[in-house]
């Protein structure tokens, strides 16, 4: 089962129509909701004054006020507040004040639109640098929202003896998710002790993260709560964080007012106020040897947060613990933080981190081959990371790693040594039209970071049904990446079932335990692997109990679980994580095994750029990937395409404009995602080498894809271009026209 | 998915007549609405200060693209679609048809009229530059009777139209260029597909003896309207095509633009790339052979 292209389970309904989204719910006299915002950067709430020519008494209305239990979304620092107090201060433009519900959804267009706040103003800190240069203090005492030191050797010892020492800055930009369903959520609550129950169906990825957060703002116990993930139409880290406010609105409506309360935003509002990717700037100083291998590396890795920490630290985390790419380096200093800025708060994305501090170190190593006069190809080749080797964190590197060999593997598909001879006789001529090729080397570390794995102890089971079918017990959920396919090839290739014997539950807090969030690269390899070993479990308990024999037909195994169904009663097996013995992280000094394995890829890029118009032209694109096992080829293909497009939109062309920190290009019309005419054909190449932390060897996908694409078209406008200053992403056609005129004038 | 549904009124008249007594007695009141894919986009987001429309599919005098033997007559409610299918289009001004095909994507294409192109008066528009590089007319119809105007004089200022609330765009009267003539498009947008004009450029050019002889640059995101670059234009007419002055050419095209920074890009770009796609454009003239 594992290795088969099984189809995806749930992919019928959707392809019928018939899928029910949140949306598409309905609940027995629901009432709309709507969520009346700040609008300015930062400042006090004096006030909240509700406008002529509305019939106020027929709406629910809900302010910081009616709050029964603690005001903060429970994360990893709990500093938001689900609705700003009077007196309180306000710290981004998009916060939420005040909650409306009304059975009209015309006439609650227009309350909305009537509320007015009274603010007195403060200065705000609207950008990365201002944060840094402390103009205002927002956040703590010096607007750090977290700060990590990673040391390996003494790079201070080094730069006087360096051959050379190349230091650089780069930057990227917000990015938006852009999930096909926006946020949605349906919350159901029952007043009256000691029977309270807050239930709420919504689009979402971490079903234990609202619960929490759910608890937390109503003050009630575990079983009192209740969160069901329905069906989602995308989410890439958009959902990861965000559906705990906006469940907790909706919740906190239907509290109030003792009916169902449906808040659903349009694309308008979800652009504006959730979360995006952390704008990023990194200076990295490097020295090298005569012969272009690290002797040293400083990297002042920066984020963004926005506002309040969300997922801040462990996105600075895994962004400082990806910055020195796939290379071996003797002295490393690494000093990451993650500033405040009031703006709404940046969240998960893709990548995590990673994609930030991988664009500059990938373009970085280019930037370096040029200046040393060697080529890119070989610059890397010296420094790879290898067997023996060990990380910035000290990890040793276990797995008999050959990433020369995957990125010669795909220079030859790409073409890429005839093509640069090529190319470079056509860039001569004065065809407007320049090409280039080039590539990036990265990895991507699967599971959660350092000991964040240990520490979650995450659950996950199997049930045998009265039907003899086998049903998955997690709190993974599906978003369009395939979990509940996967999932069920997993179990039924530890069982030797086939694949339609096994089908996921559905994930509702009330049935499944907490396998943790759907998250970090992990649901396949950490969630999978706990799922094979609870299959083991179930087979294990039914030959012991007598009902199997081995060896079995899938018959008789259905028999076996129908039998031992009807004299038990339920027979569910569970495995939980434990920690690795091998694997040691120390959180205070950042040293160890930052985590289990990583994935690793070479992904090539061939552009044509119009120097008429700056456009760039993706013609080619090579993605090869060593990702353990491939559990399913289809899926993971359609991952890699995936995130290889998210990749190249966020390096050509997806640019958040603001203004006063509101997001302007707030439409699909203006924040510009790639079409299907704007792509290549992706090519996927996958290398297998079974690791043992993951299900029958596989390793995580899912947010790889992300990381490799933006260095690799930018390093190809420098080959097309020559050594433009390539320092910022997106590269939209603006400012590669901008950097052109800087080298050849205007 | 919506969050705002608005209340709206749309009446459906059966002719045109009927349409245009509607319009005279409500003056100013009613919206036209031909594909509808300007407005819904305005009315979903609840910017649409409107709220009475009146639906012009059923005014069959609107429709249909008629030939005479010197011009092309394309009714209002022309459809994107129906000006690629039209092989007459596709002889005699293929600019058109190349705006057509850039314009959106198919569903759009099938729905959006030139009509609701040239009346919705964005100046990001993609047919208006072509249609300024044929020497278009536009019919007006009243109940006080028709006018025809040259569709150069029509946008009057941004989102202002010689075109009064009681008057309809009846027809795109195109006259068929003659002799040896020379066609370039070219639409700068956000992305190749559903995308906004970020500079279009289309020019029409006749040639008489390796000269110039008539010449007509549309232009479009460059300046409140679609507008012609007149001053580019004058610099080339009656040039030898050996000897096109291209860099004078580009220096004037600069007191033919007023671009602006806007969300989509920058008034630097737009100023330095519509320069280069002329200086493309009047390459390919002066290369072309006749
Ligand atoms: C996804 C998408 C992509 C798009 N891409 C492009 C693009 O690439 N290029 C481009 O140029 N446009 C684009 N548009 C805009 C739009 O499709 C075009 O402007 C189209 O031509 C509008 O025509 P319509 O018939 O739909 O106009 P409508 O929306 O019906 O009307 C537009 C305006 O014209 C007025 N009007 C319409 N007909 C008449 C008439 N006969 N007399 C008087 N007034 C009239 C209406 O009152 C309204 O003010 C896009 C729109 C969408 C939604």
């Amino acid at each position: 089962m594992i290795g088969a292209p099984a189809i995806r389970k749930e992919g019928r309904a959707k392809v019928l129509g018939s899928t029910c989204y949140t949306d598409d719910m309905s609940a027995e006299g629901a009432l709309h909701g709507a969520t009346v915002r700040s609008q300015i950067p930062r400042g006090i709430l004096k006030g909240i004054h509700f406008g002529e020519g509305i019939p106020w008494n027929e709406f629910v209305i809900v302010t910081a006020a009616d709050i029964p239990g603690k005001n903060r979304v429970a994360s990893i620092v709990h500093d938001q507040p689900f609705l700003v107090g009077i007196g309180e201060e306000i710290t981004h433009p998009e916060q939420p004040v005040v909650l409306l519900a009304h059975g009209d959804r015309q006439l609650l267009v227009k309350a909305r639109k009537a509320v007015r706040l009274e603010v007195e103003e403060l200065p705000a800190v609207l950008d990365l640098q201002s944060s840094l240069d402390l103009t205002q203090v927002i956040y703590g005492t010096n607007n750090l929202l977290k700060e990590i030191h990673i040391r390996k050797g003494e790079p201070d010892s080094v730069w006087s003896q360096a051959a050379h020492v190349i230091e650089g800055e780069y930057r990227t930009g917000a990015q938006e998710q852009m999930y096909l369903e926006p946020n949605a959520m349906l919350a159901v609550t029952e007043r009256g002790d000691p029977n309270a129950q807050v239930t709420v169906y919504g689009s979402l990825q971490c079903p234990y993260y609202v619960h929490g957060a759910l608890k937390q703002l109503f003050d009630l116990p575990d079983d009192q709560v209740r969160v069901i993930a329905l069906e989602m139409g995308g989410a890439f880290g958009g959902k990861e964080d965000y559906p705990s406010v906006i469940a907790g609105h909706a919740a906190l409506l239907s509290w109030k007012s003792g009916k169902p309360v449906k808040l659903v935003y349009d694309r308008e509002e979800d652009l504006v106020c959730t979360t995006k990717r952390h704008p990023s700037r990194t200076r990295i100083k490097t020295a090298f040897d005569t012969e272009g291998k690290f002797l040293a590396l400083e990297i002042d890795f920066v984020l963004d947060g926005g506002a309040y920490a969300t997922m801040s630290p462990v996105v600075l985390s895994r962004g400082a613990l990806h910055s020195t790419s796939v290379y071996c380096c003797p002295n490393v200093h690494i000093h990451a933080r993650a500033a405040a800025t009031n703006t709404p708060p940046s969240g998960a994305f893709r990548g995590f981190g990673a994609p930030q501090s991988l664009f500059a170190m990938e373009r970085h190593m280019d930037v370096c081959a040029t200046q040393m006069g060697m080529d890119p190809v070989e610059l890397r080749r010296k420094n790879f990371l290898k067997i023996g080797d060990s990380t910035a964190t000290g990890q040793i590197i276990q797995e008999n790693l050959d990433l020369g060999g995957l990125m010669d593997r795909v220079l030859k598909e790409i073409g890429y040594h005839d093509k640069q001879k090529a190319f470079a006789a056509h860039n001569a001529t004065d065809d407007p039209i320049k090409r280039g090729v080039a590539f990036s080397v990265f990895m991507h570390g699967c599971g959660f970071t350092g000991s964040g794995e240990a520490t979650m102890a995450s659950v996950a089971g199997v049930e045998g049904l009265a039907d003899g079918s086998v049903s998955v017990l997690a709190a993974s959920t599906e978003m369009g990446q395939g979990k509940n396919t996967v999932f069920s090839q997993i179990v039924a290739e530890a069982l030797k079932l086939p694949v339609d014997m096994v089908n996921t539950a559905i994930v509702d807090t009330k049935y499944v335990p907490n396998s943790g969030p759907t998250v970090g690269s992990r649901t396949t390899m950490i969630v999978g692997k706990l799922l094979e070993d609870a299959a083991y479990g179930l087979k294990q308990s039914l030959i012991q109990h007598g009902f199997l024999k081995e060896p079995y037909s899938p018959e008789a195994f259905k028999e076996a679980v129908q039998k031992a169904h009807a004299r038990l009663g339920s027979i569910k097996s569970y495995a939980q994580f434990h920690k690795q013995p091998h694997i040691v992280w120390d959180d205070a000094s950042y040293r160890g095994d930052a985590y289990p394995t990583f994935s690793w890829a070479c992904y090539a890029a061939e552009i044509a750029v119009d120097t008429v118009t700056f456009e760039v032209k993706v013609e080619d694109f090579v993605a090869a990937q060593e990702v353990g096992r491939v559990v399913n080829p289809v899926l993971a293909a359609g991952q890699i395409e995936g995130g290889v497009a998210q990749g190249i939109g966020w390096g050509l062309w997806e640019d958040v404009v603001s203004n006063q920190g509101r997001m302007v290009n707030n439409q699909m019309t203006n924040y510009i995602i790639p079409t299907s005419a704007d792509l290549p054909r992706i090519r996927v190449i996958f290398l297998e080498n079974p690791h043992p932390a993951g299900p029958g060897g596989a390793k995580g996908i899912g947010e790889l894809p992300m990381d490799g694409p933006a260095p690799a078209l930018l390093n190809a406008l420098q080959n097309a271009l020559g050594p433009l200053r390539l320092d910022e992403v997106p590269m939209t056609p603006e400012r590669l026209l901008t950097r052109y005129e800087e080298v050849y004038g205007g | 998915m919506r969050s705002y549904l608005p209340d709206f009124d749309l009446q459906v008249p059966d002719s045109l007549g009927e349409a245009l007594a509607l319009l005279t007695q409500e003056l100013g009141q009613y919206r036209p609405f031909a594909g509808g894919t300007d407005l819904m986009v305005l009315l979903n987001a609840g910017l649409l200060p409107a709220a009475r429309f009146l639906d012009l599919s059923r005014c069959q005098e609107l429709r249909g693209i008629q030939e005479t033997s010197t011009h092309l007559s394309f009714g209002a409610l022309t459809t994107f679609t129906e000006v690629r299918d039209c092989k007459a289009v596709h002889q005699h001004f293929p600019n058109l048809v190349k705006s057509a095909r850039l314009t959106g994507a198919l569903a759009i294409q099938n729905r959006g009229t030139l009509g609701g192109n040239i009346a919705n008066a964005s100046p990001a528009a993609d047919t208006p530059p072509s249609l300024l590089a044929y020497g278009t007319e536009v019919e007006l119809i009243s109940l006080r009777g028709t006018r025809r105007v040259a569709y150069e004089a029509f946008h009057q200022g941004y989102k202002k139209m010689d075109l009064a609330p009681d008057e309809l765009l009846q027809r795109i009267i195109i006259p068929k260029p003659l002799g040896r003539t020379f066609h370039f498009y070219r639409k700068v947008g956000t992305r190749q597909a559903q995308a906004i004009s970020k500079i279009c450029l289309a020019a029409c050019a006749r040639i008489e003896n390796g000269t110039v002889a008539e010449f007509r640059i549309g232009l479009g995101s460059v300046a409140p309207v679609p507008a012609r670059a007149r001053n580019a234009e004058a610099v080339i007419l009656g040039k030898p095509l050996e000897a096109l002055p291209i860099e004078e050419a580009q220096l004037a095209l600069l007191a033919d633009i007023s671009p602006i920074d806007d969300i989509r890009s920058s008034a630097h770009y737009r100023r330095v790339v519509s320069q280069k796609v002329l200086g493309q454009m009047l390459r390919e003239l002066s290369q072309s052979s006749f």
